[in-house]
């Protein structure tokens, strides 16, 4: 089985996040970058898959050199290759075209990718892909197990509930926690990682439909009212009259 | 041209997130001189369909095929695609829901259009240029972004936009037919298991949100949290390691790499705002902690605090909240 795993390359989920040149640029001073916590749980599912039923595990980032630490990253948790994408992720059209161009060289049997990533919050690449593709999109998926050699069954989260979809290779899913348990890589990951192949490609000619061109933050909260433990029933009154949201 | 926005059933009525979804299009048509029309699909009351004139929707195209029950995208998709069509619509607005941003991620590759989900604002239109506000860096961050295809899909998120109520007249119905083949079918789920609220209310719709953290000590003492919700008619939440422990199921974990809320009020119980949980919430109206760690970094974030031990504070709010009329 032959399985493409997309990653992105994110700022940790600590990360305090800033803008610069006019509020038109991610800053990314002093901000450490993870592989996309969602998609860290598509990334050890597929290894485990390989694991049990044989195969191989491709990573595939678009993104830019400096994402090539958390691409090794993820060939010493267990992937066997990696491409990248030489292009900076401009919007979600723009990276699902490069991923759809991907697959359409190498028939992956499955395309696994976190739900959303935890900076642009997007929630469109795996659905663009299969669009693209004219193959399934499952998606958000908990829960991905094999029938038999050409069938998968997952559990995808709806709005109140769940759903059981069993779809035929070759199909496009995005994940959620609990798909796996995220490994960190062991010693002798990390030596193997180092000669592992590592292509380097170059974009295929795709516009940008959603143009980003400025940032803001939150307002400041007023700061907080606090309320005696003894008189905890005041709360109640203070967010029916004042608050007015009871 | 027109406005189509696609409205999702629940129960036989339209959900709430749709009903906002619904309210942003027709302003949307207003500011661009146009009409709004609305595509429903599967089980909704057609009165409920005609109600939608409450929301400025003029026209609402329906079908009713049995197998459209069931979420199945390319079914879908093909649905509200046709009524694009039919409707030579522009601007197509989705609630930011599992199933309207799927479908709208779909429609944007079949109709060459640009997408924008999670968005918070009506559009700027000035100069010919379409430029909305997005929700980026979970929540800690907000982003403009200009739509340059012809066609523009826009997914709102969820209670960042009021249901209005100052339309007119009913919507006229009229039926819809995609002419859906078997094909389209062909990832329909084999089993839907809808979660049992137990009468309560579904966390991603919910106004009113009661979460719970480690500091409530273990499974045994969720009754305070369940109590305070039902007292209030809110939906339950927890935090991460709450639902890493498995003292609560996955789906109510908020926060970063949970489910984002943003709901009227957020009541945190024993929870300590790590940046990761904060992310989650931030966009809630206003935010209630409770904790007996003074020094806890929640309150930073909080419009209303109460230092002390949740098992002495949240029977206090269950009486206070049980004695309020309604």
């Amino acid at each position: 089985m032959k399985i493409l795993v997309c990653i992105s390359n994110v700022p940790d989920t600590t990360s305090k996040i800033n803008f610069t040149g006019d509020n038109k640029e991610f800053d990314k001073n002093g901000v450490q970058f993870v592989i996309n916590p969602w998609d860290e749980y598509a990334l050890t599912r597929a290894i485990e898959l390989k694991e049990a039923k044989g195969g191989s595990v491709t990573v595939l980032n678009v993104g830019e050199a400096d994402a090539e630490p958390n691409i090794r990253k993820a060939l010493a948790i267990g992937a066997d290759d990696a491409i990248r994408v030489n292009a900076h992720p401009k919007d979600a059209f723009f990276v699902a075209q490069q991923i759809a161009a991907i697959a359409k060289e190498n028939n992956y049997d499955m395309i696994l990718m976190g739900k959303e990533s935890i900076d642009y919050n997007g929630f469109q690449v795996h659905n663009m892909v299969g669009e693209m593709l004219g193959i399934p999109s499952v998606t958000p998926a908990f829960k991905l197990d094999m029938v038999d050699d050409s069938t998968a069954r997952l559990e995808r989260e709806i709005e109140g509930g769940k759903e059981v979809v069993e779809v035929k290779l070759p199909f496009v899913a995005s994940a959620q926690q609990p798909m796996s348990e995220p490994r960190i890589p062991n010693m002798r990951g990390i030596m193997t990682a180092r000669t592992k192949p590592l292509a380097v490609k170059e974009p295929v000619g795709a516009e940008v439909k959603a143009e980003y061109v400025g940032y803001s933050k939150p307002e400041k909260k007023g700061g907080v009212k606090m309320i005696d433990p003894e008189n905890a029933g005041e709360l109640i009154t203070l967010l029916r009259n004042e608050a007015k949201v009871l | 041209m027109s406005v189509l926005v696609f409205v999702e059933g629940l129960n036989g009525e339209i959900k709430k997130s749709s009903l906002e979804a619904a309210s942003y299009g027709s302003q949307v048509a207003q500011q661009l001189g146009t009409t709004a029309t609305a595509v429903a699909i599967g089980e909704v009351h057609e009165d409920a369909l005609a109600k939608l004139g409450e929301q400025g929707i003029s026209k609402v195209l329906y079908d009713a095929d049995d197998r459209l029950k069931q979420f199945v995208a390319d079914a879908y998709v093909k649905v509200i695609a046709k009524a694009a069509q039919q409707e030579s619509a522009k601007v197509l607005v989705f609630s930011n829901s599992n199933i309207g941003a799927a479908v709208g991620s779909k429609l944007a590759v079949r109709l060459n259009g640009s997408l924008a989900t999670n968005v918070t604002t009506l559009p700027k239109t000035e100069g010919g240029s379409f430029v909305v506000t997005r929700g980026v860096f979970s929540g800690k961050a907000f982003a403009d972004v200009a739509l340059t295809s012809d066609v523009k899909i826009i997914a709102v998120k969820k209670n960042s936009f009021e249901v209005s109520s100052n339309g007119g007249a009913n919507a006229t119905v009229e039926k819809l037919s995609a002419d859906l083949a078997d094909a389209d079918f062909a990832a329909a789920p084999k089993e839907t298991v809808m979660q049992d609220t137990d009468g309560g209310v579904l966390l991603p719709e919910a106004e009113i949100v009661v979460s719970g953290g480690r500091g409530l000590k273990g499974p045994e003492n969720w009754h305070l949290v369940e109590d305070l919700a039902k007292a209030l008619g809110a939906a339950t939440a927890c935090s991460k390691p709450v639902s890493d422990l498995d003292w609560r199921p996955h789906h109510e974990h908020v926060g970063q790499t949970g489910i984002t809320v943003s709901p009227n009020l957020y009541i945190a119980i024993g929870i300590s705002g790590a940046i990761q949980h904060l992310a989650g919430v931030n966009s809630s109206k206003v935010i209630v902690v409770i904790n007996k760690d003074p020094e806890a970094p929640f309150f930073k974030a909080a419009d209303y605090g109460i230092v002390g031990d949740a098992f002495d504070v949240v029977p206090k709010l269950i009486e206070a909240a049980r004695a309020l009329d309604k």
